[in-house]
């Protein structure tokens, strides 16, 4: 017998251990999975064994294999044999192994209640840390409610390193058994004062994180952490609690003022903590982060935060980018997308430059475009950033300049110079033509300068731009707007010729639709030929009429009568259903078994007519665009900031005598674009916005001098309106017009959001203070 | 790949959520910042990857919007000091044939998903302790597999086959392998 043991422990000695298991595996890479199945077969025969070490080691080896993907669950029994050791060490082994493998459907895992109870209360602080640490990671709702009592009564044992622990798996234990917050709570709230500053700093965590998906019950805890936050000095229970007043000042807005000081001193005084440099700007960036969710119109912080987003700036990180987006009013848009753009010109590589022109859009289109003053001076931005090269975000600048153009009308005549432009040299953007690239922006070049065709100076230029044979280059949806929208302007030249009398003209502009569009009847894209296609015989057939002189623009031009206005993403879903439709009533007689497969099933619609509400306004006569065209002339005349299109430099260029007889090639470069002949740098509109302002305010100053003077006798007080200008003041120098999307008439105004019925933070929602 | 498991999760797709986040670090720019915002595999956007490159490490930690960013990019220093500290000059192999104690240390650090210590004189301390308590129930029962241990962790140099000296031929018989 004895002879057996020793034998025994001999053999037991060649045993791998997880170091043989490693080294084993990283010298069979060929024929790991074989080998692997050897080592699980030795690991079975292990684990038969009465040996406790044996039965450990074997366990150890099976928490490697698990991580390499390979399943243990089969194991689970042994796992908590290996758990019940008395040996702390395999104790901790059979809790790793169950904190990396076992999880709600394991079925032995109520076989561990006891165990974790009897280790939760050992001696060892050792072997409870280690029962705790495992528990966290498996706890099922049923271990939850056995065992919330132990671990509530752990949160006041004598060693600070379990009451770290049990505070910190308490919040597992909430989330699983929610029934456990309200007894719990009031001892979770001791915690915050305890003595140890990590248990201190563990209550704070779990409190912020309950606090965080519900803090209208925490609101009651503010002074508490109030005074945490003022006599803390760890870094890590600072940035909780700051970021918890972000999650409460918003439902109490007192408690915003009350934070500006402490807040502000915080900033100030965080120059002590050497090394951390780290640590002092995630407090500084969340102390001035939860500042501007609390006060927006504080001159003071408005001061502290231009210096830090120049200090941010050159931090390339995306923290630093997404508090500029918070900082941003109307007063320094202008400013912050100046230097915004000064890094995009700087960054190489295309992902930051990528990042940045993304951020510069969403700080200018935010709330439907409320801190720009002058839209001019966004089109040109957007032009400038047509220059980068390689940018995967074209589709963006292109939607931007479709929605500015088609909201802000008063805009109109300049962007549709701007794109006139960009079709001229589209050769120098067609050479990027992969997906999402920059030569996106044609698409909305073109469309825009077909839609509002009637701005354009020298729309037979433009037509002759978009006809040219490069554009068969552009990638199929591009050249399909282009096809469309060539039509539209063909159809308001051909009407201004035809006004003027001048036929001639209008056969040549006919006869050159006729030459050039054949050229995209062979397009590869099926939705170009079909258009293409199209087009091509109407236009035929108006060559015909144009020969018999029959007047022909009227009709061509009522094709594309009507304005296409934004759409609300929820109109579909609002169209009311019409009354007495009941969309769950059978239509036929319900089908009886021996139904024929080939019927086809009876769709449903809704009523037709709910579409037509959706489509274009009735057509506006030919009067009604007289008359606009006329008002808006008035409006450019009376618009100081208009500018009167230079004649472009190709143009000069093209008359200077003696050149003619060059040709003009066109050459593929690549190197930075540069679009020529754009009248202005956007710099200027800054300086520009900066004299439009004074102006508007020293007209308010000179009516309320006015008004002053008018009141007999009385003190007023001066409002010096020099440092304290809010954002209401200014006003923009052109107005977005279309706000409200389209709906369908008798759309239901609100709708609920889909809430997920199996949150578990909901039932986290209790009312604590009762 | 060492991973330690918060969440539930099935075998497979904590397989592939590996796969999905060593592909997007590896593929990471060294200029761009150490912060990936999470796709719907690690479970949506409200989830962060944040990452470290040590030499031939890669140490991310996947964290939700409630932590600070900065804070864990400290944690994650704090972390390697510690694996040094425990370790000795810590290198790659440490790490590969030592997981389980990789693990402990990070237990210590880490309860539940929430951040337990961050001093590591205090984490050292724990795991100091905890080491000395294994070492006395090993006790005397331990020493030959110590050994047996130490002589296979020892890098033996090839022995010849034959030895000659002078007119002496030693034969040596092959001894058993510990492979």
């Amino acid at each position: 017998m004895a002879l057996k043991m020793v034998k025994g422990s001999i053999d037991r000695m060649f045993d791998k251990n997880l170091q043989d298991l490693v080294r084993g595996i990283r010298n069979h890479k060929e024929d790991e999975a074989k080998y692997i199945s050897q080592c699980i077969d030795e690991i079975k025969q292990e684990l038969k064994q009465d040996n406790i070490a044996v039965k450990a080691n074997a366990v150890c080896k099976l928490t490697y294999l698990q991580m390499l993907g390979y399943d243990i669950s089969w194991a689970a029994f042994n796992i908590i044999e290996v758990m019940s050791a008395s040996k702390f060490t395999f104790k901790r082994i059979g809790y790793l192994a169950a904190s990396q493998c076992f999880h709600e459907g394991t079925d032995v895992i109520m076989l561990t209640t006891n165990q974790i109870r009897k280790d939760l209360s050992s001696p060892n602080q050792y072997d409870t840390g280690v029962a705790l640490t495992g528990l966290s990671c498996f706890v099922t709702p049923d271990l939850a409610r056995d065992l919330a009592n132990d671990i509530m009564t752990l949160m006041s044992h004598t060693k600070p390193y379990i009451r770290k622990k049990a505070v910190l798996i308490m919040y597992k234990v909430f989330l699983k058994y929610p029934e456990s917050l309200r007894p719990a709570f009031p001892r979770l709230k001791e915690k915050l004062e305890d003595p140890d500053p990590g248990v201190q700093s563990a209550a704070v965590n779990v409190i912020c994180e309950l606090a965080r998906r519900n803090p209208k019950n925490y609101l009651s805890l503010a002074p508490l952490f109030f005074k945490l936050m003022t006599s803390s000095t760890n870094n890590w229970v600072l940035i909780k609690i700051i970021k918890l007043f972000g999650a409460l000042t918003p439902l109490e807005p007192r408690l915003g003022k009350k934070l500006i000081e402490p807040l502000t001193n915080l900033i100030h005084s965080i120059s002590v903590f050497g090394e951390k440099m780290y640590f002092v700007f995630a407090v500084k960036y969340l102390g001035l982060l939860a500042m501007s969710k609390i006060l927006k119109t504080h001159p003071k912080s408005v001061q502290s935060h231009k210096d830090l987003i120049l200090q941010c700036c050159g931090l390339r990180t995306s923290i630093s980018l997404c508090f500029v987006l918070r900082q941003v009013s109307k007063k320094n848009l202008m400013e912050i997308v100046k230097k915004l753009m000064i890094h995009v010109d700087k960054a190489e590589g295309t992902t930051y430059r990528d990042e940045l022109l993304t951020k510069i859009i969403d700080i200018c289109s935010q709330s439907n475009y409320q801190y720009i003053t002058n839209f001019e001076w966004y089109i040109s931005i957007l032009v400038e950033l047509t220059r980068l090269e390689g940018t995967r975000h074209g589709h963006l600048i292109a939607s931007q300049m479709l929605d500015v153009a088609i909201r802000v009308k008063a805009i109109r005549m300049f962007a549709v110079s701007q794109m006139a432009m960009l079709l001229d040299n589209a050769h120098l953007i067609a050479s990027n033509t992969q997906r999402n690239g920059i030569c996106e922006v044609l698409y909305a070049a073109a469309w825009i300068c077909g839609e509002f065709s009637e701005h354009l100076d020298e729309p037979n230029q433009t037509l002759e731009a978009m006809l040219r044979p490069k554009v068969t280059t552009l990638p199929g949806h591009i050249q399909a707007v282009y096809v469309q929208n060539m039509v539209k302007l063909y159809a308001s030249i051909l009407q201004q010729k035809e006004q003027a009398g001048e036929k001639e003209a209008a056969k040549e502009i006919t006869q050159m639709m006729v030459e050039r569009i054949p050229q995209f009847v062979q397009s590869a894209d099926l939705e170009v030929q079909e258009r293409a296609s199209c087009i091509l015989q109407l236009i035929k057939y108006i060559q015909k009429l144009q020969i018999k002189e029959v007047p022909v623009a009227e009709e061509v031009i009522a094709l594309f009568a009507g304005e296409l206005n934004p759409v609300a993403p929820k109109a579909q879903k609002k169209v009311p259903v019409p009354e007495g439709l009941d969309l769950d009533a059978w239509i036929n007689e319900p089908p009886s078994d021996s139904e024929s497969e080939d019927e086809k099933p009876r769709t449903i619609f809704h009523d037709e007519e709910q579409r037509h509400s959706r489509h274009r306004q009735p057509e506006i006569d030919e009067e009604e665009l007289a008359r606009r065209r006329e008002v808006r002339k008035q409006e450019q005349a009376n618009n100081p900031f208009y500018i009167k299109s230079s004649p472009s430099p190709q143009k000069r260029y093209q008359d200077s005598p003696g050149v003619e007889h060059i040709p003009v090639v066109q050459i593929d470069l690549s190197v930075p674009l540069k679009v020529p002949g754009m009248p202005m740098g956007s710099d200027q509109y800054v300086k520009l916005e900066e004299e439009r302002r004074h102006k508007q305010k020293l007209e308010k100053d000179k009516k309320k001098k006015k008004q002053k003077k008018e009141k007999k006798g009385g003190k007023h007080r001066r409002h010096n309106s020099l440092h304290t200008e809010s954002d209401e003041d200014i006003a923009p120098a052109q107005h977005v017009d279309i706000i409200t999307e389209e709906m369908p008439e008798n759309a239901l105004p609100s709708d609920e959001d889909d809430k997920d019925p199996n949150d578990p933070y909901k039932a986290l929602d209790i009312d604590l203070d009762k | 790949p060492l991973k330690k498991r918060i969440l539930d999760a099935s075998e497979e797709r904590q397989q592939q959520i590996i796969r999905v986040t060593f592909h997007l670090v590896s593929k990471h720019d060294e200029n761009v910042c150490n912060f990936l915002e999470g796709g719907l595999l690690i479970g949506g956007s409200d989830n962060k990857l944040i990452y470290r490159h040590y030499a031939t490490f890669y140490f991310v930690f996947c964290v939700d919007s409630s932590e600070s960013e900065l804070g864990i990019l400290d944690l994650i220093q704090v972390f390697v000091e510690t694996l040094d500290k425990c370790f000795e000059n810590v290198c790659e192999l440490d790490l590969i044939f030592h997981v389980d104690k990789v693990h402990n240390i990070v237990a210590e650090m880490v309860i539940g998903g929430m951040v337990l210590e961050t001093n590591m004189n205090e984490i050292v301390t724990q795991i100091d302790a905890q080491n000395k308590l294994e070492k006395s129930e090993a006790g005397l029962a331990g020493a030959p597999v110590w050994a047996v241990s130490a002589v296979k962790n020892m890098n033996l140099p090839e022995i010849p086959r034959n030895i000659n000296i002078g007119d002496i031929s030693i034969k040596v018989r092959n001894l058993p392998s510990f492979k």
